[in-house]
């Protein structure tokens, strides 16, 4: 991105810009910030989240040490994020680099592909993935008609989690289209001087486009991670957290403990720690895209 | 010929993208032992009566309740969000205010601040107020610019057209919002395009946040009519009625994506939008 300096227009004083942009600073203090720190200070409460809270110290820390249902939670999380986001990412960039090929006809794919994508997490969408995977639906049928045996989709936790990563990865479509667009921002002359230099396609692809992307690479990672880590609704409305908790996230534990159990104080501290984990992570891929960066120089 | 594999891939992939889809719509027409014997999505006969029954649904009020529900959050949620997001935008990429970089870095910040830290606080202070089981919890914060990415696609629209575009009005006796209106506006009319067209569809999408702030039936959108709806019907029941719904709650997002296709491609790509 280029840098670009205005200076403001004549008559205009310095204060029209803060003013345009006062809904954004309302806005961060009401809806952002100020429930930050009131999710910080009522983890550090006995809170139903109706009555007065009342500071505990760091009870609800310490609870979150013994808590065997929370380390699962955050296991089941982890898990679930490592499963889907390598692969999201993987068909994202395969596909993305299948329609930068000058193909005709692209647009029809690239709709193909990104339809699922805008519907995202749409309920109708989670109501037909249940069914896809029911005992006897369509998966069950088709594995059937190939030979395969029958398969318990909901009965077998790596399977249940399975349904959940694969309604996700079928909605490759959002993190496709901006590697798409950075495909084509990659100048042709790189490939052209590399093929002169009697350099293949494999090696132009290590050597030119992964490098070009490593922004892009973050930028997809960074999402999709987020999103993963807070997994809610899929598993809320398919598998129920089931079988045995297998596929119960960090995001339905906190619904239950605000929603269902009314433990405010447990909910808020939880979710300080969820945020915790996801700047860590953030942090982490940060470190290693860095890395690469300088692997491939 | 050379490209006749990449092609077959990308049909095939093309084809378990959308099967999924058609093979919904198909079985909204089939019996349950139908659903269940075959996997071609064609049915075998087709009754519209499913959708009748569909429509007054399973709950104690029609789709037709539930989707004017849904409008009635969607309308005002995208006129807020397209408003306060092109007037942050403008005060961002037209001019010099003290504290622009750390504004610029929290906008960019708030972009990646995990909803879920929010929302329960959030809830509190809603009920605190007495307006939990209102619209206002979920149209009124669009009204503060609170998607970061709106705003920043924006800018980056903005950023595109010439200064000298905001001189030549300031010269033809434009103020700021003149120039705002009637000069800047219509040049990036794809980015405003795009930012309703998602207002749209993630509000359509949205299960969490009307989850936890409304509690009445009577005042519930699409997304938890349809919840409810097949919270409330067991094993035995016809499924198609409830497969009927749901392809039903998908018409709007499908006909406003298709109309605005054309137009927002383009704010998607530049913005690095997702869904």
């Amino acid at each position: 991105m280029k840098k670009m300096t205005y200076s403001n227009p004549v008559g205009v004083g310095k204060f029209t810009g803060l003013l345009l942009i006062s809904p954004f600073i309302l806005g961060f203090l009401l809806f952002t910030l100020s429930p930050f720190v009131c999710s910080f200070i009522l983890g550090l409460t006995d809170s139903d989240g109706i009555s007065a809270p009342v500071f505990n110290g760091g009870e609800n820390y310490i609870r979150m040490l013994t808590d065997s249902g929370l380390h699962k939670a955050i296991g089941v999380t982890f898990r679930y994020t490592a499963l889907l986001v390598p692969l999201k990412m993987l068909v994202s960039l395969a596909v993305a680099l299948l329609l930068n090929m000058e193909l005709k006809a692209m647009s029809f794919y690239r709709t193909a592909f990104y339809i699922p994508s805008i519907l995202g997490a749409n309920l109708s969408v989670v109501i037909m993935w249940q069914y896809l995977f029911t005992s006897g639906g369509l998966v069950d049928q088709l594995l059937g008609t190939v030979g395969a045996s029958h398969v318990s989709w909901y009965g077998e936790p790596f399977h249940a989690m399975m349904i959940i990563v694969l309604l996700r990865l079928w909605e490759f479509g959002s993190t496709m289209v901006i590697f798409l667009a950075a495909l084509r921002d990659i100048p042709r002359e790189l490939y052209d001087a590399a093929k002169t230099d009697g350099c293949g396609r494999v090696r132009a692809f290590f050597h030119i486009t992964l490098p070009m992307l490593k922004n892009v690479i973050f930028i997809n990672l960074v999402l999709q991670t987020i999103s993963a880590i807070q997994e809610f609704n899929a598993p809320y409305m398919i598998t129920g957290g089931g079988p045995m908790k297998e596929t119960y996230t960090l995001g339905m534990l906190i619904y239950d403990e605000m929603f269902r159990f009314n433990d405010a104080g447990y909910a808020n501290a939880v979710s300080w720690v969820m945020f915790v984990l996801i700047a860590v992570v953030v942090a982490l891929l940060y470190k290693l895209t860095g890395r690469m960066r300088e692997g491939t120089k | 010929m050379k490209k006749i594999i990449p092609y077959l891939l990308l049909t095939m992939a093309a084809v378990v993208m959308i099967y999924p889809v058609l093979w919904l719509i198909g079985a909204s027409f089939k019996s349950n032992d139908e659903i269940f014997s075959s996997i071609w999505f064609m049915p075998e006969h087709i009754e519209l009566s499913v959708y009748k029954n569909a429509w007054e649904t399973v709950t104690p009020y029609t789709m037709g309740h539930y989707f004017l529900n849904t409008f009635t959050i969607i309308i005002p949620k995208t006129v807020f969000a397209v408003l306060s997001s092109v007037l942050v935008a403008y005060g961002f990429a037209r001019f010099d205010f003290p504290m622009k970089r750390f504004f610029t870095a929290l906008l960019l910040g708030s972009m990646f601040m995990p909803a879920i830290v929010t929302i329960l606080p959030q809830y509190l202070m809603w009920n605190k107020l007495e307006l939990i089981n209102t619209y206002v919890p979920l149209t009124l914060p669009s009204l503060f610019a609170c998607e970061g990415t709106f705003v920043f696609i924006l800018i980056q629209f903005f950023k595109g057209i010439p200064k000298e575009f905001d001189e030549a009005a300031k010269i033809d006796g434009c103020g700021t919002f003149g120039t705002l209106f009637y000069i800047l506006v219509p040049c990036i009319r794809p980015a405003i395009v795009s930012i309703a067209v998602f207002t749209f569809l993630w509000t359509m999408n949205d299960f969490l946040t009307p989850l936890i702030m409304i509690h009445s039936v009577e005042k519930y959108p699409l997304s938890l009519a349809l919840r409810l709806s097949v919270d409330s019907t067991g094993q035995g029941y016809e499924q198609r009625t409830i497969i009927a719904m749901s392809v039903i709650g998908l018409i709007p997002s499908i006909a406003v994506f298709s109309l605005a296709q054309k137009k927002f491609i383009g704010g998607i790509t530049m913005g690095g939008l997702t869904g």
